[in-house]
């Protein structure tokens, strides 16, 4: 899977135009006069009620929900700008980095908290903290980890268990999981001793939370660091094999965003689309919106995840960004 | 009557006095205000006749010390200005009136005679001619016992020929008195004011005389 | 009297404007200062910012295995978040090469020192903020210039200005305000020291020339002190001339007085028709000059007195009581009798000289006018208003010139040859004009003049 998504990588700029996407939906009748190009990093299930129900009121509309990786929407985007009509992604610096370059479309209709929007053209909709993710079986006997701390000791004092079996993002290839590790390694030093542990027991790197929570419930890996806990949360079947556990020490928490393209053709729709999804996520009904709303994980305030501000362009900046990556490399990599 | 004249002024002094005397009054002349007192308080004047302008000061400081000294004699003030306002503060120092010069002899000669009739009554004025009682300031005649009240030309006419008894007056000489000159007054004129006197004179021993062709003339048995 | 005086623009309207224009300006000066100043800090401000957001790139670049390093931390763009989110561009170069960061920034200038330099530019379509900094490296080989631009738009800036614009106008609509209620208050208290002058000059009798001795502010003292010499002046040479009409008077009249008394005298005596003649119009020609001078006195007199009444109550049967009394002696004279119908309530508030003259003025007519042995009535009535009437026996007015003879100089075609100016009714009529009455003059129906004046 790894290896294959490195491929499509490589591949891109190869292929042009024929784009690969990791799913892609048309909502509504593919002849109607108007369409919405979304593209997302979300997995469609969790939007589909969404588009559905914005799409249920106009007759004349089809949207087309694209889905990638968070790294690679940001691409695809930055390319064609005029292709997208709305863009929606977890990883919320380079959304930022977009609304930064211009690249969005001012809404000033909308009213949202100010902790929730930045320049009134980036919209957070969902708050949804990192998590840990265990198997339950793995873990009998042995304490569950509360702290990234408790983690660590775990995972030392059971090696034998653990080697080749923990997983977490490859920040290299998933913008969220950059997001997520620049944002932990800011917030405390234990981030690059977990890293060191994990890189010590071989850790499986992971372009997408999805993948990740597969290979939780298939047994492949025992715990996954960083992962989305909404997703985890979101399969019923694996409710009683995995545990999903918000470290007490600090949390990292990302809010997912959306904006409209500055290009886009449908400005009044994309607006009211953004409009729809915010409205949507307030009103907090389960099956309309099946994401944690803002106020999920939050206090009103916003405190508490990762703020919408020019800051998040720091780790993006490429100098930082190499030098992360390398340190994170070489901790994560510890050749045999 | 006697008067005592207060005037800087001599020609018109001199012409005031003679006028008086024509209808036979007594006349002191004093040219400054020092004089005038000393004549007032030595003399018995029925009227003073006070100029304003004097030498010695204002006529004014005169009737002031004047009404100082408890004389009440009366005065008649000669003036020179005749605005109204002037006139009124001459008759709150005192004054009885006022005459504007130049005056009317006839009219001073009025205003003399009822400031005297005002102010003294007539008692010391009478004239008595046999039966006939004569007030000439009050302006009645008593004929045995008869009072008549004279008309002003009657009381002129009468007081005239009474000062000046047996004396004959042209017909010419009583119009000049008893009228002014700009009086368009008929040759006969006379003859009714004589008509009326005789009237009032009759049965009395007072007759008025005509003398043809040269006058009239009282006289008395 | 006041409609005479040429106006020039209001004094109060012109010290109002002048303060009004002068709180406008001051406002527009504060508003305009204020703000420029406002805008320098908080231009200030972001530069700060700006600069140190330089400073801490700058602070972390390092030369590791000669390539430059640059971990600059978090702080140093999220010191930049704004309330407005304003947009955050850096740019960093390695001797004049872009090493990260955003291209076409700032290109820094060659041998720049420590001194950041700041530039307002347009980036994106954005007016921005820029502040360089430059840093020489020293590795092995040869020196590095780093040099780190940050750049940052304006949107909370202008945001700011604006708000403290809208204040500052708050403000200085509020100085304004102030100012100008202020300014009517300092006017109407400066133009009241005015006015109570005028109050009391205005108020002052026509004899008072007496200076004034209330005190005012210094302002005014030249004013009143040369008002004050002016009415001293003004009283000096009014007493002077009073007194030069007076000795004028007084050296005119003792002659003619002289020789009236002397061509009367005389009179008496001639016979000769011819002197008689000759003296006579000796005597009226002296007549004529003295009535003539003593109205025209009177009439300059009643003239000067009509513009500022010297107002008292005046009970007009009493008047006449006495003015009957004095004229009662030439009355005589001519064997005319003066008799005072009065007995209703006869109040007026007026001028009592005035008055006087009016009515000796109708009296002497009637005296001049009416044959002997005659009744003159003077009647008092006040139905519908208070009036006087002079009524006489005479020949009455000539009906063709009734209405001209109040008029000045204007002398009836029939008054063979007596003696008169033509002012005597004109003196009545503006008399009481000046009482706001009329002056009626008619013929009785049973024959004789009636002259009235009615208040
Ligand atoms: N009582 C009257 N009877 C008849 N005519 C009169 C009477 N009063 C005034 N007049 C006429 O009106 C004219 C104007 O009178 P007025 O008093 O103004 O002047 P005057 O008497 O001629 O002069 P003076 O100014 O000396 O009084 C007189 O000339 C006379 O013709
Ligand atoms: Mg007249």
């Amino acid at each position: 899977m790894r290896y294959f998504a490195v491929l499509i990588l490589a591949l891109l700029p190869v292929i042009g135009q024929a784009q690969v996407w990791e799913d892609r939906k048309v909502f509504g009748a593919a002849t109607a006069p108007r369409n919405l190009q979304i593209l997302s990093s979300t997995d469609t299930s969790f939007f589909a009620p969404i588009i559905e129900s914005f799409i249920a009121q106009r007759a004349d509309l089809s949207v087309e929900y694209l889905v990638t990786g968070t790294a690679e929407l940001d691409d695809v985007f930055r390319q064609n700008p005029d292709r997208f009509d709305v863009v929606i992604s977890s990883a919320m610096d380079l959304q930022l980095k977009l609304a930064n370059d211009g690249l969005a479309q001012r809404l000033d209709g909308l009213s949202h908290p100010e902790w929730a929007q930045w320049r009134s053209s980036l919209f957070a909709f969902t708050t949804e903290p990192a998590a840990i993710v265990i198997n339950n079986a793995a873990f009998a006997g042995l304490p569950v980890p509360a702290t990234r701390q408790d983690l660590i000791e775990v995972l030392r004092a059971n090696a034998d268990i653990f080697e080749g079996k923990v997983g977490t993002y490859d920040v290299r290839q998933s913008g969220l999981g950059y997001l997520f590790a620049t944002q932990d390694a800011r917030a405390s030093e234990t981030f690059w001793r977990l890293m060191e542990v994990i890189g010590s027991l071989d850790a499986q790197l992971y372009c997408c939370s999805g993948d990740m929570i597969d290979d939780l419930a298939r047994g492949r890996i025992l715990v996954a660091y960083n992962v989305l806990g909404s997703y985890a949360r979101a399969r019923a079947e694996t409710a009683d094999m995995l545990t999903v556990i918000l470290p007490s020490d600090f949390p990292t928490t990302m809010m997912r965003t959306a904006l409209v393209s500055k290009a886009t053709s449908e400005p009044a729709l994309a607006e009211a689309f953004v409009g729809h999804l915010i409205d949507l996520q307030s009103a907090g009904a389960a099956e309309d919106f099946p994401l944690p709303s803002l106020g999920a994980f939050q206090d009103t305030t916003g405190r508490s995840s990762i703020s919408l501000e020019p800051a998040l362009m720091t780790y993006l900046d490429r100098l930082k960004r190499q030098t992360f990556i390398r340190e994170w490399e070489s901790a994560i990599i510890q050749g045999p | 009557m006697k008067y005592l004249l207060v005037e800087d002024n001599l020609e018109l002094a001199q012409a005031i006095c003679s006028r008086m005397g024509l209808d036979g009054h007594t006349i002191d002349h004093a040219a400054k205000i020092s004089e005038a007192m000393d004549f007032a308080q030595a003399g018995e004047y029925d009227l003073i006749l006070l100029d304003i302008m004097l030498p010695d000061g204002d006529g004014r400081s005169f009737l002031k010390q004047h009404r100082a000294a408890k004389n009440d004699t009366p005065v008649i003030v000669l003036t020179a200005r005749s605005q109204v306002s002037d006139r009124i503060s001459m008759l709150d120092l005192g004054a009885d009136d006022y005459v504007t010069k130049p005056f009317d002899h006839a009219e001073l000669q009025a205003r003399c005679r009822a400031v005297l009739r005002r102010k003294t009554g007539s008692a010391q004025t009478m004239m008595r001619v046999g039966n006939v009682e004569f007030d000439p300031v009050g302006g009645h005649l008593t004929v045995s016992g008869n009072v008549i009240n004279l008309r002003n030309r009657e009381l002129r006419l009468l007081e005239l020929l009474m000062n000046a008894k047996g004396q004959v007056f042209s017909k010419q000489k009583l119009v000049d008195r008893l009228f002014s000159y700009d009086d368009d007054v008929s040759d006969n004129a006379i003859e009714v004011y004589i008509g009326r006197l005789r009237k009032h004179l009759e049965g009395s021993s007072v007759q008025i005389k005509t003398l043809r062709g040269l006058g009239y003339r009282l006289d008395h048995d | 009297m006041t409609e005479d005086v040429l106006v020039s623009g209001s004094l109060r309207n012109r010290l109002a404007m002048i303060l009004t224009g002068g709180a406008a300006v001051l406002a527009i000066v504060i508003f305009v200062v204020v703000r420029g100043y406002a805008a320098q800090i908080a231009q200030e401000g972001q530069d700060n910012i700006l600069s140190a957001s330089v400073s801490s790139i700058l602070d972390a670049a390092v030369l590791r295995d000669g390539m430059v390093e640059l971990d600059f931390p978090y702080a140093s763009l999220s010191m930049l978040s704004t309330a407005a989110d304003d947009r955050v561009f850096y740019a960093i170069y390695e001797d004049g090469v872009l090493l990260s960061g955003y291209a076409g920034l700032d290109m820094p200038q060659p041998g720049q020192t420590d001194e950041k330099t700041f530039a307002s530019l347009q980036y994106d379509g954005a007016t921005v903020r820029v502040a360089t900094g430059t840093r020489i490296l020293i590795g092995a080989d040869v020196p590095r210039q780093v040099s780190v631009s940050v750049a940052q738009t304006q949107d909370a800036l202008s945001e700011t200005l604006n708000r403290i614009s809208r204040n500052v106008a708050v403000f200085g609509a509020g100085f304004f305000a102030l100012s100008t209620a202020l300014s009517f208050w300092a006017t109407s208290t400066t133009i009241g020291q005015l006015s109570r002058l005028t109050n009391s000059v205005t108020r002052r009798g026509p004899q008072d020339l007496s200076p004034f001795r209330k005190p005012v502010p210094s302002e005014m003292v030249p004013l009143v002190g040369s008002l004050n010499s002016l009415m001293s002046r003004l009283d000096q040479s009014l007493k002077q001339s009073e007194d030069f009409i007076a000795e004028a008077a007084h050296r005119m009249r003792t002659p003619l007085a002289t020789v009236r008394s002397n061509a009367e005298a005389t009179f008496q005596r001639v016979e000769n028709p011819e002197n008689r003649n000759s003296l006579r119009s000796m005597m009226r020609a002296i007549d004529e000059c003295s009535r003539a001078a003593g109205q025209l006195l009177d009439h300059a007199m009643v003239t000067f007195r009509a513009e500022n009444l010297d107002r008292e109550t005046v009970d007009l049967e009493e008047m006449l009581r006495e003015l009957v009394l004095r004229m009662t002696p030439v009355a005589e004279l001519r064997d005319v009798a003066l008799h005072l119908e009065g007995g209703v309530p006869a109040l007026l508030t007026g001028d009592p000289v005035l008055l006087q003259n009016a009515f000796r003025n109708l009296i002497d007519n009637a005296l001049k006018y009416a044959p002997p042995d005659t009744t003159i009535v003077i009647r008092v009535h006040n139905d519908p208003t208070l009036a006087v009437d002079v009524l006489d026996r005479g020949p009455g007015f000539p009906p063709d010139e009734i209405d001209l003879l109040a008029g000045r100089f204007v002398r009836g075609s029939d008054t063979k040859g007596r003696i008169g100016s033509g002012l005597g009714l004109t003196i009545a009529q503006d008399v009481v004009l000046a009482h706001g009455g009329a002056l009626v003059l008619s013929n009785r129906s049973e024959g004789g003049a009636c002259a009235t004046l009615q208040f």
